[in-house]
């Protein structure tokens, strides 16, 4: 029996677990997405969207739904996965387990409503109903469909009106394979009210010598005028599979602005689709990715201008060693009524072996006449002059390389408004690459 | 100090060096002159260690050991310094951040321990205004959007920091305004002393107006075809290069 079939014999095992959602509306969406499920199946490399990843590695692994009692974590452990120094409203999440011990909210109630999805379902059921799924379409995307029907927890965020919430949500999710190989189904859903704002943070870490399969889906709901700031960090280790959907709505005057780094993990895929349905949004998408060994990493961006006067800004920088293979995917659709879009688009990868492999594909589909777009790629090796004019000041071959890859790699970073995350993720990128 | 005996090197398999000759004591200043194309830039380059070069005979001796034994990084460690004809641009890493790894790089392979990030500081200040360098210019990146005066003049201000034993200079004083040639010329003048050398390769006599050269060697055809004092540049700005291409010629 392959994955699918045995997801789909035992989901009346899994159904008999989901009282929590007892017969309402998300129950219903949930047994509709595992009939899409069945329908959608997995992707496989004839279809356009995943040329360039094959998930067969994900899918032929004979995974756990749970791996028994709640997976514990040190705190010790714990703090090693989180952003030293960081204030936060923190939610941790084993194996897709929410850990009550190791979350907690500082946020005042009235700012913002943040809480487990199960809790809300019974304390706050029909808020959390009006957007669920409503978002990330289902009927598509199998792996969607997938997280749809079997995820039985996340996170809910709902951000009130005219509020700033000074504190970053990050709900770090933590796989522990220890006890076997594990398949989980993180969910997050954010609505950012009207003139709001927010950043939200996760980051993904393992722990444990077994394959595992983490197959997210966050629904990002960004109200009239409201900010958000959105980061997704992987940082697993290399039996670590992960597929992860971010959907993304845009209202009037928004601005949503996304920072992706992966670069940990066996096989990654990202897919972050920011739809603007209103005039006046913003949407600003950052990527890095650095892949060595077998890593297969592959980021999927849309931004899907659907009115007038919006403004989107990409850039995705990718470092490649070794037999690595990194993807980026930019779709930039502009709509017929789109007029006086700005949508610009930029991908730089540096390949540091000759098995290493960057497929960069943009795709611009425009349908209004009164834009500007441009868009670029450019995949090299680092600059020889450069490294021989550190050479000539007595920098050597790895300490300039480490200089080189490390300017590249900080322009994504360099800017980022929470310094505590920042310096966490600059420290973390001197680490990856003083292994070059 | 060095020691250049009958170097013939050559690139993409094009003989461009063919059989130079030259002795630089420590003290001494020497200028490198000659028309364009003529091969200054590839002995500096040769010395320096850059790739793409085969040098097919000959030897270099500097501080009584074979240059070529060292790697580009070590010759630098070593106190070999080249302030480049064309500075790279090195987008994202600021000429702070380049200098401190670049002196604690040859500290490490000197024995010595790194640098305090205070006297850094110290030091990088007293060398900028020692180049007449604003300090703003040190946090940008290395030469990013520099113009060409800037650079060159970065290219002393790295010099001064470093503090090389054997410096060779390769035009550096093209494109400078006359304020800026005699910054960069009083620089060097107070970084000679009598255990450093200096070669400095220039098509202007003016700067050596600044710099008195001890020795001026004219190159031609990838050799030293005559070499004399001072006066020798002053007889090249004169007469320009077509007697000494007869004298290449001739040998
Ligand atoms: N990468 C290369 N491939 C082929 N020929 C080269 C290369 N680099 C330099 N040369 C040739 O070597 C010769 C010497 O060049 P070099 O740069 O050393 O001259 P130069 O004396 O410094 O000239 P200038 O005064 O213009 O700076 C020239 O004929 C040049 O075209
Ligand atoms: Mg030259």
């Amino acid at each position: 029996m392959d994955l699918k079939e045995k997801l789909i014999s035992d989901y009346r095992l899994h159904e008999s677990k989901l009282n929590g959602f007892a017969r309402g509306k998300i129950y219903n969406i949930k047994l509709d997405a595992e009939r899409y499920f069945e329908l959608l199946g997995f992707p496989n490399r004839k279809q356009e969207d995943w040329r360039f990843t094959n998930v067969n590695p994900i899918i032929t692994n004979n995974y756990n739904y749970d791996l028994g009692a709640q997976p514990q974590i040190s705190e010790e452990d714990l703090q090693n996965f989180l952003v030293p120094g960081l204030k936060a409203n923190t939610i941790v999440f084993i194996n897709g387990i929410y850990s009550d011990k190791h979350s907690k909210i500082i946020t005042e109630k009235g700012k913002a409503y943040i809480g487990t999805i199960k809790d809300t379902q019974k304390s706050n059921k029909e808020l959390i109903e009006k957007y669920f799924a409503g978002n990330a379409d289902y009927k598509t995307d199998g792996f969607t469909a997938l997280n749809t029907a079997y995820m039985n927890d996340g996170v809910f965020i709902h951000v009130s009106k005219n509020t700033e919430i000074k504190e970053p949500v990050l709900i770090l999710n933590i796989t522990d394979s220890s006890k076997g190989e594990i398949m989980y189904h993180p969910r997050v859903l954010l609505v950012a009210g009207e003139s709001s704002k927010v950043s939200l943070i996760e980051i993904y870490e393992s722990d444990g010598e077994n394959f595992s399969f983490s197959n997210a889906v966050t629904e990002i709901y960004s109200e009239n005028n409201s900010e958000v700031h959105y980061y997704k960090i992987q940082n697993e280790c290399d039996k670590s599979y992960h597929v992860g959907t971010t959907q993304v709505r845009q209202e009037r005057d928004s601005r949503f602005n996304s920072l992706t780094v992966s670069w940990g993990g066996s096989v990654i895929r990202n897919n972050l689709n920011a739809s603007l349905q209103n005039k006046g949004a913003d949407t600003i998408m950052k990527g890095l990715f650095i892949a060595s060994g077998n890593q297969q990493i592959d980021n999927h961006t849309l931004v899907d201008h659907a009115s007038p006067y919006c403004h989107s800004n990409e850039l995705y920088k990718g470092i490649m060693d070794e037999n690595s293979n990194g993807v980026f995917n930019g779709k930039i659709m502009v709509r017929k009524d789109a007029q006086k879009t700005n949508a610009y688009q930029m991908n730089k990868n540096i390949i540091l072996s000759k098995s290493a492999l960057v497929n960069s594909k943009p795709q611009l589909e425009i349908f209004a006449d009164d834009v500007k777009c441009s868009h670029g790629a450019t995949t090299g090796q680092l600059d020889n002059e450069q490294l021989f004019y550190l050479k000539a000041r007595g920098i050597g071959e790895k300490e300039g390389k480490k200089l080189l890859l490390y300017a590249f790699a900080n322009e994504i970073l360099e800017d980022i408004p929470i310094d505590d995350l920042k310096v966490y993720l600059e420290k973390k990128l001197s680490e990856k690459l003083e292994k070059k | 100090m060095l020691s250049i005996k009958n170097l013939r090197a050559s690139i993409h398999g094009k003989e461009i060096l063919k059989g130079i000759n030259l002795e630089v004591k420590a003290g001494e200043v020497h200028a490198i002159m000659g028309p364009n194309g003529s091969g200054k830039s590839t002995l500096a380059s040769v010395l320096a260690g850059k790739e793409g070069y085969d040098v097919t005979s000959g030897e270099v001796i500097y501080k009584g050991k074979n240059l070529f034994d060292y790697s580009p990084e070590d010759r630098a460690r070593e106190g070999i310094f080249l302030a480049f004809q064309y500075p790279v641009e090195i987008p994202g890493v600021s000429t702070t951040n380049f200098l401190k790894t670049a002196i604690n790089e040859k500290r490490k392979y000197l024995g010595q321990q790194p640098l305090s990030s205070v006297d850094f500081l110290k030091m990088l200040k007293a060398k900028a205004k020692f180049v007449e360098l604003d300090t703003e210019m040190t946090s940008r990146a290395v030469n990013v959007g520099f113009s060409g005066g800037e650079k060159k003049r970065n290219e002393i201000f790295q010099l001064a920091m470093m503090n090389p034993d054997l410096s060779i200079l390769d035009e550096t004083d093209s494109g400078l305004d006359i304020d800026a040639l005699r910054i960069v010329a009083e620089g060097v003048n107070k970084l000679k002393t009598k255990d450093n050398a200096f070669v400095i390769i220039t098509h202007y006599q003016r700067l050596l107006n600044y710099i008195v050269p001890d020795y001026v060697h004219v190159l031609s055809d990838g050799q030293i075809v005559t070499s004399g004092g001072k006066e020798l540049a002053l007889k090249l700005e004169e007469l320009g290069y077509d007697w000494v291409e007869d004298l290449a010629d001739a040998k």
